[in-house]
């Protein structure tokens, strides 16, 4: 088997087995990087040397005895919004072009004291603004699947690298549906834990109260090992939750019988394309027949969850964003007039579009005589959003539904009409809102050979539920087929 | 419904985000910014007066450090990717008349 | 008749409070230190960092809440108040707008009319900015992050001034107290306490309030009095002319005894208030609230009561040795070892203001330590030393906090007490004093002192003057 198809999980027994080195592990990596990047854009930078230079270090752990970690070895994409020390960290924006961060984000310090080999950056939508990685300011990323098509955002680049079998797992970060969405359109599965489960410390933030790291690899078995990896309690982030039941893997049982499952009607209704609804509702029949009781029902205020997202996130990013001033680190204009025209300037050709339209946006929502009606109305919605989950929650273990409405659109048809694309986060964004871990699972594909995604959505800390229940699916769905492209070039 | 924001709204918005959008960019903003506006008061229809805001969704607090120094002299580091610097320190364009 | 007007003073105390540590981070308050050198990713605003809140910080703010009879906010939270400037390196401080963890308290302070309480509207928690030093050179600005993120409070008051002397008695007991609780050192030349004013004028009688301007940098007491004055006659003069004070900031230059207002159109005072996503909420249990309110120390009043019933001394005496903390624990501490409170009122009375008064210093630069001037008091008492001796020595005490024992030990300064010694040497200037001698023995009893005094300039002072003045008594017949 090639190494690129590999899951991580695999690819470490084999390390672990010295079947394969790490070495040869990252170059084949850095080898399928090589034969399908300069198509795909999956990555912002690319680290041979140091990606090589770690392997020997990890081999030689591994050969000591000092490294006996399922991931060992094993090579991985950081999304470029995750401070790496020493390592070009950008969010793809021109501001942060030249920036090297000074310290290593806790999930990325977690995963390379388990012994993972960052191979680079990935791209993503500028800041994570945008679900399509087409704001990016160093370019697009294509899907794997049909490079005619984006990969979904903002965690584009960390789903199609894994999809086009670049890197066997990556790292993402969601704050309103940007693992999830982007893992549907490239057939890849994603997780986004409980807020609070994996520290934000070194997460360049959005929005502060929404974002959460989270895995995107090859299968649900993957996922959860990486999550096991990357969650712990950090006495750096002060919103970090203390949680004693991080055994994520001890969820991979092939049971669901008597499960609970409710699917939202109002996830159904008009928008929704009609194959992704019978994708999905297919994964749901599966369920059904191992033994889970599925259900519609009313989940209610889905349409206010895109608004109340859009106050909020605006609103915290445009002051977490403020600092991008051309004074500490990154961009500054070259020309400038004093003080003010300096930070003008350097933050208005650092920024792009759809970046400024957010801050100006958030700084509107909060400036005088705003705050209570814009602002505080949308934390209150919130508040409401919260509570017809938790109404969902005394029924259901699981929620089901669509990560988007539709499959992978075609490049250049998105970021003319902000508020359409807005509207394409409808099915993620509540999850946000409300906290909740979610995860996407490839559940087929369309008439046009996109992938389709299920969402899975579980009770604040129940990511266990949601685990069990894609495990369950998968063992029924089989083994997935990675993108085309990841076997028509490269590989070993 | 209908929003409508003022040139001199957008003028305002500008110098407190401390962004220059050319008259070009400022009309489209400034459309961007209605319609988004007239999205966001769909949040009207819902009555939320009997409903404390909710910052965070779970009931976190009391997370507190100790008094300690646990941080030495990081100059060297935290200097590292200024755009301007001297003599140990950042440089910007003077802040006083 | 020229109309009559009042001024109308509220301030806004910023206090730095005494923690080793800044208000979100590990890096060092210590003062002084070359430029960024007390910095990290968090109060330098590096991408991606977060902040995590000092408990010292809430415990020193509830100090001073609970001290200046406020209610306590149990359930406060934190927020941002977005502004950009290079000193503040997230462009924006984090403070606390909705929930203040202190309000509606007040303290009393003494007004030639009598006592008057001055209302305290809220205390709240927040970081300090950093340095902008300018360089003249290059015309730019220096950023210095080393003050940046240092924890403050910041002591609102209501309007209640109504003239400079108001203001200072306010601040001076707003200092002492904070100083007795050990909250802060607040050292205005320092800027670890800074005032800002608000002030307004009306005409006597009238009931609205006028508008108000808030005015900057006031580095010493002497400055916000003069810059009370020169604000109320600018507002004054407005008026007079017909014209409107602007609300506004202003920023006070001491040496040219004006003012000019600071912002520009770049800085629409609108902060954006809300609350802090990276920070969650301070619960405050009752049971917290009470360990703080068991530890806070005795405060002046207090003190006071019991200094006159404890320590038998002047209620004149026991005002000013409680008038500053140092002052207080000095006495305290000194009268612990020795047990003679009024041998050691006396120094700190006597030598120890007047030493303070010469050079200039206030007596909250005191440092000297308890265990030395308790030494000197015993000496003195045991009469191993005289007077005039112990005078000298405090006065190396009073400078250098030298061992008085060592150094009557290593300069001999011993009073001498060996009889024979002292008949030699009685006898010597007996011997060379014959006209004193005789005058003295012609009745001039006056002559008696000027045999003394040649004695103990012959001993280098080191005798016990009432024996010389026995010994050449004696030898006298």
């Amino acid at each position: 088997m090639q190494i690129t198809k590999m899951t991580a999980l695999e690819l470490g027994r084999k390390i672990k087995q010295r079947e394969i080195s790490v070495t040869e592990a990252v170059q084949s990596s850095l080898d399928q990087i090589g034969a399908v990047d300069g198509t795909l854009n999956c990555f912002v930078t690319v680290d041979a040397d140091g990606a090589l230079e770690q392997a020997k270090r990890v081999q030689q752990a591994i050969d000591e005895g000092k490294l006996d970690t399922p991931l060992a070895g094993v090579p991985v994409g950081i999304k470029d919004n995750m401070c790496t020390e020493g390592l070009l960290t950008t969010c793809s924006s021109k501001i942060l072009y030249n920036f090297k961060p000074t310290y290593t984000a806790e999930a990325v310090l977690n995963l390379q004291q388990a012994g993972a080999v960052i191979v680079g950056k990935t791209n993503m939508d500028e800041f994570a603004m945008g679900s399509t990685t087409e704001t990016s300011a160093f370019g697009v990323t294509r899907n794997p699947w049909n490079t005619a098509h984006v990969p979904g955002g903002s965690s584009g680049g960390s789903c199609a690298a894994v999809a086009a079998g670049e890197v066997p797992y990556t790292l993402g970060s969601d704050t309103g549906g940007s693992i999830r969405q982007p893992s549907s359109f490239c057939g890849v599965t994603g997780l986004k834990p409980t807020y609070g489960t994996v520290s934000r410390y070194g997460l360049i933030a959005y929005g502060s109260s929404l974002d959460q790291i989270g895995p995107v690899a090859k299968d649900v078995s993957d996922c959860a090992a990486i999550l096991e990896t990357i969650a712990s309690y950090d006495k750096k982030d002060s919103t970090s939750v203390k949680r004693e039941d991080c055994c994520f893997t001890s969820a991979l049982t092939d049971d669901v019988k008597g499960m609970k499952i409710g699917i939202p009607s109002d996830y159904l209704g008009a928008g929704l394309d009609e194959e992704v609804k019978q994708g999905i509702l297919k994964a749901a029949d599966v369920l059904k027949a191992k033994g889970a009781i599925v259900e519609e029902f009313d989940l209610s205020l889905v349409e206010y969850a895109i608004p109340a997202y859009y106050v909020i996130a605006s609103a915290e990013a445009s002051s977490n964003l403020s600092r991008f001033d051309g004074v500490k680190y990154g961009y500054r204009a070259a020309e400038y007039e004093g003080l003010h025209n300096m930070y003008k300037r350097s933050r208005s050709e650092g920024f792009g579009e759809e970046v400024k339209r957010r801050i100006m946006l958030g700084s509107f929502v909060l400036s005088s005589g705003y705050y209570d009606a814009y602002y505080l109305k949308a934390l209150r919605t919130k508040a409401l959003i919260k509570q017809a989950f938790d109404r969902a929650f005394e029924k259901y273990d699981v929620i089901l539904g669509p990560a988007a409405p539709t499959t992978a659109p075609e490049l250049g048809k998105s970021l003319s009409d902000p508020l359409k694309m807005y509207l394409g986060d409808i099915y993620t964004i509540s999850v946000n809102l409300a906290g909740l871990p979610g995860m996407t699972v490839p559940c087929g594909l369309d008439s046009r050979g996109l992938p389709i995604g299920v969402q899975l959505i579980g009770d604040c800390f129940q990511e266990k539920k949601i685990i069990r229940a894609a495990y369950a699916y998968e063992q029924d769905r089989g083994a997935w087929e990675m993108a085309p492209i990841a076997s028509q070039k490269g590989g070993i | 419904m209908a929003n409508v924001i003022s040139d001199e709204t957008m003028e305002y918005v500008g110098i407190l985000a401390k962004l220059e959008l050319s008259d070009e960019q400022k009309e489209q903003a400034k459309k961007d910014m209605e319609r988004m506006l007239d999205y966001i008061d769909k949040l009207n229809e819902l009555d939320t007066s009997a409903v404390e805001p909710m910052s965070h969704v779970f009931p976190v607090n009391n997370v507190f450090r100790e008094d300690e120094v646990t941080n030495g002299d990081d100059r060297e580091s935290i200097l590292k990717n200024a755009p301007a610097q001297k003599e140990g320190s950042f440089k910007v364009p003077k802040t006083v008349e | 008749m020229a109309k009559q007007y009042e001024t109308v003073i509220g301030l806004e105390v910023h206090v730095e409070l005494a923690t080793k540590t800044k208000i979100f981070c590990g890096c060092s308050t210590a003062f002084g230190g070359a430029p960024n050198t007390h910095t990290c990713p968090v109060c330098t605003g590096m991408p991606g960092s977060l902040p995590v809140l000092n408990k010292k910080v809430v415990e020193l703010a509830l100090a001073v809440g609970l001290a200046t009879n406020c209610k306590i906010h149990q359930y406060c939270k934190f927020d941002r108040k977005n502004y950009f400037y290079p000193d503040n390196p997230q462009n924006y401080q984090i403070s606390q707008l909705y929930l203040p963890i202190c309000y509606e308290g007040g303290i009393e302070i003494e007004t030639p009319a009598g006592k008057k309480v001055i209302g305290i509207h809220e205390i709240h928690m927040e970081e300090d900015a950093g340095k902008l030093i300018h360089d003249e050179w290059e015309d730019c600005s220096l950023v210095d992050y080393n003050r940046s993120g240092v924890p403050l409070i910041e002591i609102v008051s209501e309007p209640d001034m109504r003239s400079a002397e108001e203001v200072i008695a306010y601040l001076d007991k707003l200092r002492l107290i904070i100083q007795y609780l050990g909250a802060s050192d607040c050292k205005l030349q320092e800027g670890s306490m800074r005032a800002d004013v608000n002030l307004s004028v009306r005409e006597v009688g009238a009931r609205e309030f006028g508008t108000r301007t808030e005015m900057k940098n006031l580095n010493s007491f002497k400055a916000i009095a003069r810059a009370i004055e020169g604000e109320r006659a600018r507002q004054i003069e407005l008026i007079e002319e017909g014209k409107k004070v602007i609300q506004e900031t202003r920023r006070w230059d001491d040496n040219k005894e004006a003012s000019h207002p600071m912002r520009s159109k770049e800085d629409a005072q609108d902060y954006r208030y809300f609350p802090d996503p990276d920070l969650v909420p301070v619960i405050i249990s009752d049971e917290w609230l009470q360990e703080v309110r068991d530890r806070q120390p005795e405060l002046r009043t207090e003190k006071l009561a019991r200094y006159k019933a404890e320590f038998d001394i002047p209620d004149y005496d026991a005002g000013i040795l409680t008038e500053t903390k140092q002052m207080a624990d000095l006495f305290e501490q000194t009268t612990a070892i020795c047990h003679k409170p009024k041998k050691v009122s006396n120094w700190l009375m006597g030598e120890t203001l007047r030493l303070l008064k010469e050079e200039g210093k206030e007596p909250d630069e005191l440092d000297f330590s308890p265990e030395n001037l308790a030494k000197l008091i015993e000496l003195t008492e045991a009469g191993t030393i005289n007077q005039t001796v112990a005078k000298e020595v405090f006065e190396k005490i009073f400078r250098e906090d030298i061992d008085p024992e060592k150094d009557v030990e290593e300069h001999g300064l011993k009073t001498v007490n060996d009889a024979g010694e002292l008949r030699r040497i009685v006898e010597e200037v007996i011997a060379s004093n014959p006209q004193s001698v005789s005058d003295y023995r012609g009745g001039k009893a006056k002559a008696l002192g000027f045999l003394v005094g040649q004695t103990m300039k012959a001993m280098k002072g080191k005798a016990n003057p009432g024996a010389v003045n026995q010994m050449l008594k004696e030898l006298l017949g």
